[in-house]
């Protein structure tokens, strides 16, 4: 059971991830997303459960193995970069090094994450883009099984991200990962990911290629989104009903037959289709 | 002249107490900051109890336990040939005692105050709990060290009812500054109790302004 903020809820997942592959998790907020990468890092344990990685066994609770955080061969990037901030960009990415590791592996990922003129400042006088690259080469220096990232983008702003996105790609890529990227942007989750996973109310109700699990909804030429009822006009003989949708208000048309079941506050589906969308682009 | 004697041994003990109490502190502060066991409200509660509790109540049971007679104080006596009373081991450990929510409150704050994502950041690198703490934690909280390790000093520098009661009086062993005072002023040397006072006042001010300046200026760092 996991407790949230709506109360308790049971989290019963099951699933198979490819060696090599890159998995995003989507789902809203409450949906349990953190708490799978959480328990794949075993900075949680789960009532029941098993975690196989290749041969490896990091948890199976009925044979009461549970393999500690620190003997699970993962890298994590938090959502907050977790830098530590009495060590130098070059001092945090040391700090990860094995004992017998070769220390040319921080000066691969230094070169590679495009850090070298960051090395010797804090983590305190860093950019939001900045800390994340270095979060990202710290999680890498152990040659991880898996690579772990918990929203690594989401503080970041458009250009930033797209940036970002290349590199985790590129690291990905370059290290034969695999990796969880949980995220709820889907732009980024089409760019990035082999395997959606998708997760409501701790349950996968959907798993598959990008287009397989968002081709019947926003990726046709049918509009539809959900929003909130601010208020409800009436215009001679019709009704302007204002719709509260993501960040914008849309106003809709209705007759008097349509709004006999809406009042104010009420969530609603606003949709429209057979007609072709002209795209346009805003940014430069 | 007044005798000096009494002001080393405060600054002995002080310093003494300081260095046990760090040692032993850090990993209580670090239990106390992580544990959702129940037994963290009652061992809270023990080591705030100096807080609230009389200093004479505390020397009076060090004096009955460490006491030749009883328990602990037959058994170290029987055993080890200790006294604990009326000794400058026995101030040593009741003053640890004594200051022991001056050091671990600030320490345990500190713990607390930092993001769960810096430990677990660092257990995913593959280290254990100690280098954790001593790599990335402590080194993190240096302003709440500094604010425990001058309290916990300062603090004992102003004892006087416990070291009274398990201390006794005893010049060049246990009569340390604060009992000093007292003594000249049932004996009228007011001249001498006021040098023994200015100076433990000037001490403790000059000790407390340093702590606040200097955690005023890490303050100022961290927001730049």
């Amino acid at each position: 059971m996991l407790q949230i903020a709506q109360g308790k809820m049971p989290l019963d997942i099951s699933c198979e991830i490819p060696k090599g592959q890159l998995a995003a998790i989507y789902g809203a907020s409450g949906a349990g997303k953190t708490t799978i990468l959480r328990i794949l890092a075993g900075l949680l344990t789960p009532e029941q459960g098993k975690i196989n990685i290749g041969p490896e066994v990091w948890l199976d609770t009925e044979k009461k193995i549970n393999l500690a955080t620190q003997k699970r061969n993962i890298g994590i990037v938090f959502q907050d970069y977790a830098l530590f901030p009495n060590m130098t960009i070059r001092g945090n990415l040391d700090y990860a090094l094995g004992r017998a590791q070769d220390k040319k592996v921080v000066d691969e990922l230094m070169e590679i994450m495009e850090l070298h003129q960051l090395s010797a400042r804090y983590p305190d006088t860093l950019s939001g883009g900045q800390k994340q690259r270095v979060a990202l080469a710290r999680a890498l220096v152990r040659k991880p099984s898996i690579l772990l990232l918990d929203e690594p983008l989401s503080a970041l702003d458009n250009d930033m991200r797209a940036k970002l996105q290349d590199h985790i790609l590129q690291v990905h890529r370059h290290y034969n990962l695999t990796t969880l990227l949980v995220s709820h942007d889907i732009s980024e989750i089409f760019k990035m990911a082999d395997k959606i996973i998708v997760l409501d109310h701790g349950r996968i109700t959907k798993q598959g290629t990008a287009s397989e699990i968002f081709a019947n909804q926003q990726v046709s030429s049918k509009f539809q989104f959900t929003g909130e009822i601010l208020s409800i006009e009436k215009e001679d003989i019709i009704y302007v009903v204002s719709v509260l949708i993501n960040n914008g208000i849309v106003k809709v048309v209705a007759i008097e037959e349509d709004i006999i079941n809406l009042k104010q506050g009420d969530k609603v589906l606003v949709f429209t289709k057979a007609f072709n969308p002209i795209i346009w682009k805003i940014e430069a | 002249m007044i005798d000096l004697q009494p002001l080393w041994i405060t600054c002995k003990l002080a310093l003494v107490t300081t260095a046990i109490l760090l040692i032993i502190s850090v990993p209580l502060a670090n239990w106390l900051a992580n544990s959702k066991s129940r037994l963290k409200s009652i061992a809270e509660a023990l080591v705030s109890m100096p807080l609230v509790l009389p200093p004479s109540v505390l020397g009076f049971y060090f004096l009955m336990a460490f006491g030749p007679a009883h328990g602990i104080g037959r058994f170290l006596e029987h055993y080890f040939n200790a006294r604990l009373v009326f000794s400058f081991p026995g101030l040593v450990v009741a003053s640890v005692i004594y200051s022991l929510p001056f050091m671990v409150h600030p320490i345990q704050a500190g713990l607390s105050g930092l993001s769960a994502h810096l430990k677990e950041a660092s257990f995913s690198l593959g280290k254990s709990r100690l280098q954790t703490l001593f790599k990335v934690l402590l080194p993190n909280i240096k302003p709440s060290l500094l604010t425990g390790i001058v309290l916990a000093f300062a603090h004992t520098i102003g004892e006087f009812g416990v070291v009274l009661m398990i201390g006794g009086n005893i010049p060049g062993q246990t009569k340390v500054a604060s009992i000093a005072i007292y003594d000249e002023v049932e004996a009228m040397n007011y001249h001498s109790a006021n040098v023994y006072a200015l100076i433990l006042f000037a001490a403790t001010f000059t000790i407390l302004l340093t702590v606040y300046l200097v955690n005023h200026r890490y303050s100022i760092a961290k927001q730049l």
